[in-house]
């Protein structure tokens, strides 16, 4: 019994700092409707700033102090980055500052890498808890009660600031309507960066108050962040109550679910998630949004299926590329398969995504499952190599088809943080299940038959299914199915009105596009001749969201030629610099706030303001009455 | 008037949020070709009649009936392929779209071609599309972005939009707003000219007295959820209960009238 309690116990100490990160990211979110992918990394920082000061400063002043000076450090950065970037970007879409954050979170690990070097620091015990406490023949760590106490007390805090102070008024007023509180006369720009500080500063102190439980590293920023998506998620955004029940019941569910289910301790608490999101999609303590005010698109140009000339240049340039082999050699062959494979990826997400208006954040769950499909197929049944390529992506399939039915009961951010989870509950799957999957080993020996086996072969597998691919999801984004998907995402309320049932065609989207998705992990797994869990990783699901967004989120061929871009510079890239994450980082910034229509959208954009000056002349009937409109 | 089938057929619609009744008991049939106008003070319950009419809103208890069939509680897609077709109080269309597209996806979901992921909408009942934007006066604008439309033609396509299923009902939620006065009697002009050739019966709220007492073949007057008054145009502009409630007993509005009447 006893040691039940104190299994309880750690549940409720590891909840504190889930609970002060989580609390941070609900005041942003509250605020600046801003889902901040950032916070793990400011969480990281605060550790590793945190482990800095502490190992500086001896004594019990130093300790203490240094854990708050690196909190408040941390929030200066936060502070900084409010100013410069997310100023920038509180009117994008919010896929675009999802995005940002992610590509800061990127950055962060890559100089934190630099900083302090890629070794796991640990710090030292906290002076006053260095002990534990005997209970019935059980030890407590003595820290872990300080924890346990200093959840509520800031919990506490939080509610006194919130409702006590005119500052804590006018961030709840913010939160119910940021457009009438500007309309008061609050200087909006100081609430948000004031906001944004108090969230980073918890997120700090949530990271630095680890250090006398954990070692400091430089993945625990993307470990945190899943957890604490769950937390908000479950306890509803935006409110700190629901993120402290939320946290608590994560952790004990961590806790608990080692002892009961040890092979599926990560499930468990994505299975939680789902049911919440299922029962109240808007968390335990969070309020049902009014529809949101639809983010103005970038451009209204509606879509039109290429013309005469446009396809013999799409042909000409299939052509051009089928005749690589005759040029290059070995190595660049087997870049250009994949990128070839990553056009199919990217164009599958993009099918969800621009054209279904559904963001997913783990698009790579059915490209890995395609890849699992196919190294089961081939090492355990022992299955042909067309057979498997043709059976493989049928995983990702019903993959799909499982997840996105609950997915596609959700929109926006929630959407987003669901595909997430269910990414990382596939992922747990293929690493802890090692049996079937071979754990972190992966699974090899998955090579093609004799007759593909050749790079030029492969290449022309690749490059072919990629333009068979490529083609049929232009079909049938012109075709009847495509316009009712684009309905449902333009306005769920007239498609509605047309007798569309949206959940129907989103659902059916998500099939298509995770079926797509599983062909491209086919043709990887036979790249590779291995399969790994990283093959469903979120880094490659951000990946596929860079590469959509760099062609043009909202073009029909862009996810096509930022694939293209992006692949053969991210390869590039990894065999110039050791720091290929912030350089990557960095471009997803940069292309987030300069240049957010894409290389695609940019040169739509341009070709059209070329072709409405030259017939300027013919229209002055129709900007009159655009004029005479309010 | 007695051949007329009805169209619409409501009986004792009634809605509570928690204590309150937003609608109680309301009773009402609408005839093939009618113009039927539901007016009343803001909290009237308009909205709320509306949407359970529309299935966006599940009553409490009573029944609504289209051509005899049951539509109570049903969803509004399955509701809109009964023969009712909708308008919204801020105008819904698919701002990506070319005007012709939006009438396309309308016609689309009519043809039950949803899940047909192979054939080109570019050329599905094009014609037909081309039709319905002609007769609600859209035709020169077919292959613009519907985005960039003024918002009295965006009213204009949208009812282009829920003519796309040969509607026999039509249910407009406050149709003129945000409009410009010219703007606003041309687009009830043009949807009563629809209704009387199609013999589509039309029931629509409407702030706009202007519009309601020029346009309505009947009106209905909710107050605090219940019918006050139900009747023709003179005979609810001469209900006391009316005027002291909702009209007012201003002389303005009779003198406008009249001189609009002789003009």
């Amino acid at each position: 019994m006893a040691f039940y309690v104190v299994q309880f116990l750690t549940g409720l100490a590891s909840a504190a700092s889930l609970f002060l990160v989580a609390s941070g990211l609900s005041i942003i979110f509250g605020v600046t409707r801003i889902v901040n992918f950032a916070h793990g990394a400011f969480y990281m920082l605060g550790a590793y700033v945190a482990f800095t000061l502490t190992e500086r400063f001896s004594g019990a002043f130093g300790f203490w102090g240094g854990i708050v000076v690196a909190a408040l450090v941390v929030a200066a950065i936060g502070v900084l980055v409010e100013m410069v970037l997310l100023r920038r970007i509180y009117h994008s879409p919010e896929l675009f500052q999802l995005l940002a954050t992610f590509g800061l979170t990127l950055m962060v690990e890559d100089l934190v890498v630099l900083i302090w070097g890629p070794d796991d620091l640990v710090g030292r015990r906290a002076p006053g808890f260095k002990g534990a406490i005997d209970f019935f023949g059980q030890n407590i760590p003595s820290y872990d009660l300080f924890l346990i106490v200093l959840g509520p007390v800031v919990l506490g805090v939080l509610w006194l600031l919130f409702q006590r102070t005119r500052w804590g008024v006018l961030v709840r007023a913010a939160t119910q309507d940021r457009d009438m509180v500007a309309a008061l006369g609050v200087n909006q720009k100081w609430l948000f960066t004031s906001v944004f500080a108090l969230g980073v500063f918890l997120a700090a102190l949530g990271g630095a108050l680890q250090i006398p439980r954990d070692a400091v590293n430089h993945a625990m920023d993307l470990r945190v962040i899943v957890e604490v998506f769950v937390v908000v998620v479950i306890g509803g955004l935006g409110s700190i109550i629901g993120a402290f029940v939320a946290a608590v019941l994560v952790s004990e569910l961590n806790a608990f679910g080692i002892l009961i289910f040890p092979k599926i301790s990560i499930i468990l608490v994505f299975l939680v998630m789902a049911v919440v999101l299922i029962v109240r999609p808007w968390g335990l303590f969070g309020k049902p949004e009014a529809p949101a005010r639809r983010t103005p698109g970038l451009t209204v140009n509606p879509w039109r299926p290429l013309t005469a000339n446009e396809r013999l240049a799409a042909i000409a340039v299939l052509i051009v590329a089928a005749a690589l082999p005759f040029v290059a050699g070995n190595y660049l062959l087997t870049v250009g398969s994949e990128i070839a494979i990553f056009v199919i990826f990217a164009v599958s997400l993009h099918f969800l995504m621009s054209v279904g208006g559904l963001a997913s954040f783990g698009h790579a769950a059915y490209f890995g499952l395609g890849a699992y499909g196919v190294a089961l197929l081939a090492k355990m049944a022992g299955l042909p190599m067309i057979v498997c390529l043709l059976l493989g992506p049928l995983l990702g399939l019903v993959g799909a088809a499982v997840f996105g039915f609950f997915a596609v009961q959700l929109s926006g951010v929630y959407f987003a943080m669901l595909t997430l989870a269910f990414a990382q509950i596939v992922w747990s799957i293929a690493f802890q299940w090692v049996s079937v999957t071979g754990g972190d080993n992966g699974i090899l020996g998955v090579w093609p038959e004799k007759w593909a086996a050749s790079p030029s072969h492969f290449y022309w597998l690749s490059l072919g299914i990629a333009a068979l691919a490529v083609v049929i999801l232009r079909i049938i984004v012109f075709s009847p199915f495509g316009f009712a998907l684009r309905a449902t995402r333009d306005s769920p309320l007239r498609s509605e009105a047309v007798g569309i049932n949206g959940k129907r065609i989103q659902w059916t989207a998500f099939v298509i596009a995770g079926t797509v998705a599983g062909l491209a992990g086919a043709l990887f797994a036979y790249l590779k001749g291995s399969v790994f869990p990283d093959n469903m990783g979120i880094s490659l699901s951000v990946d596929a969201l860079v590469m959509v967004l760099l062609g043009g989120v909202e073009t029909v061929s862009g996810a096509v030629v930022g694939a293209i871009v992006y692949k053969a510079l991210s390869i590039w890239l990894v065999s110039q610099t050791d720091l290929s994450k912030l350089v990557l980082g960095g471009f997803v910034v940069l292309i987030v706030v300069a240049f957010p229509k894409g290389i695609v959208g940019t040169l739509e954009a341009f070709m059209h303001r070329r072709r409405k000056s030259s017939s300027s002349a013919s229209s002055p009937l129709l900007t009159s009455r655009i004029e005479s409109a309010e | 008037m007695s051949m007329v089938p009805t169209l619409l057929s409501v009986e004792g619609l009634t809605k509570s949020y928690g204590g309150v009744h937003a609608v109680r008991g309301v009773s009402f049939e609408l005839r093939a070709g009618e113009i039927l106008a539901l007016i009343g003070p803001n909290g009237a319950g308009k909205s709320t009649c509306f949407d359970m009419l529309n299935g966006q809103n599940i009553p409490d208890s009573g029944r609504i009936r289209v051509l005899g069939a049951e539509t109570t509680g049903k969803k509004p897609r399955v509701i809109w392929r009964m023969g009712v077709g909708r308008t919204f109080q801020i105008a819904a269309t698919f701002p990506t779209m070319t005007v012709r597209e939006n009438v396309q996806v309308a016609l689309v979901s009519h043809g039950q071609q949803l899940f047909n992921l192979w054939a080109s909408t570019a050329r599905h009942a094009r014609d037909e599309a081309g039709r319905l934007l002609d007769l609600v006066g859209m035709g020169a604008y077919a292959e613009r972005p519907c985005g960039e439309l003024a918002y009295g033609d965006v009213k204009r396509l949208e009812l282009a939009i829920a003519l796309a299923n040969q509607p026999k009902l039509l249910l407009m939620d406050e149709p003129t707003a945000g409009m410009a006065p010219r703007e606003r009697v041309e687009l009830m002009r043009l949807t009563a000219r629809i209704a009387r050739e199609q013999s589509i019966g039309v029931l629509f709220t409407e702030h706009d007295m202007d519009v309601v007492f020029e346009h309505a073949d009947r009106i209905l007057v909710l107050n605090r959820g219940t019918l006050i008054a139900e009747g023709s145009p003179e005979e609810v502009r001469g209900n006391a209960q009316v005027r002291a409630i909702y009209l007012g007993e201003g002389l303005l509005y009779d003198a406008r009238h009249r001189e609009g009447a002789s003009a």
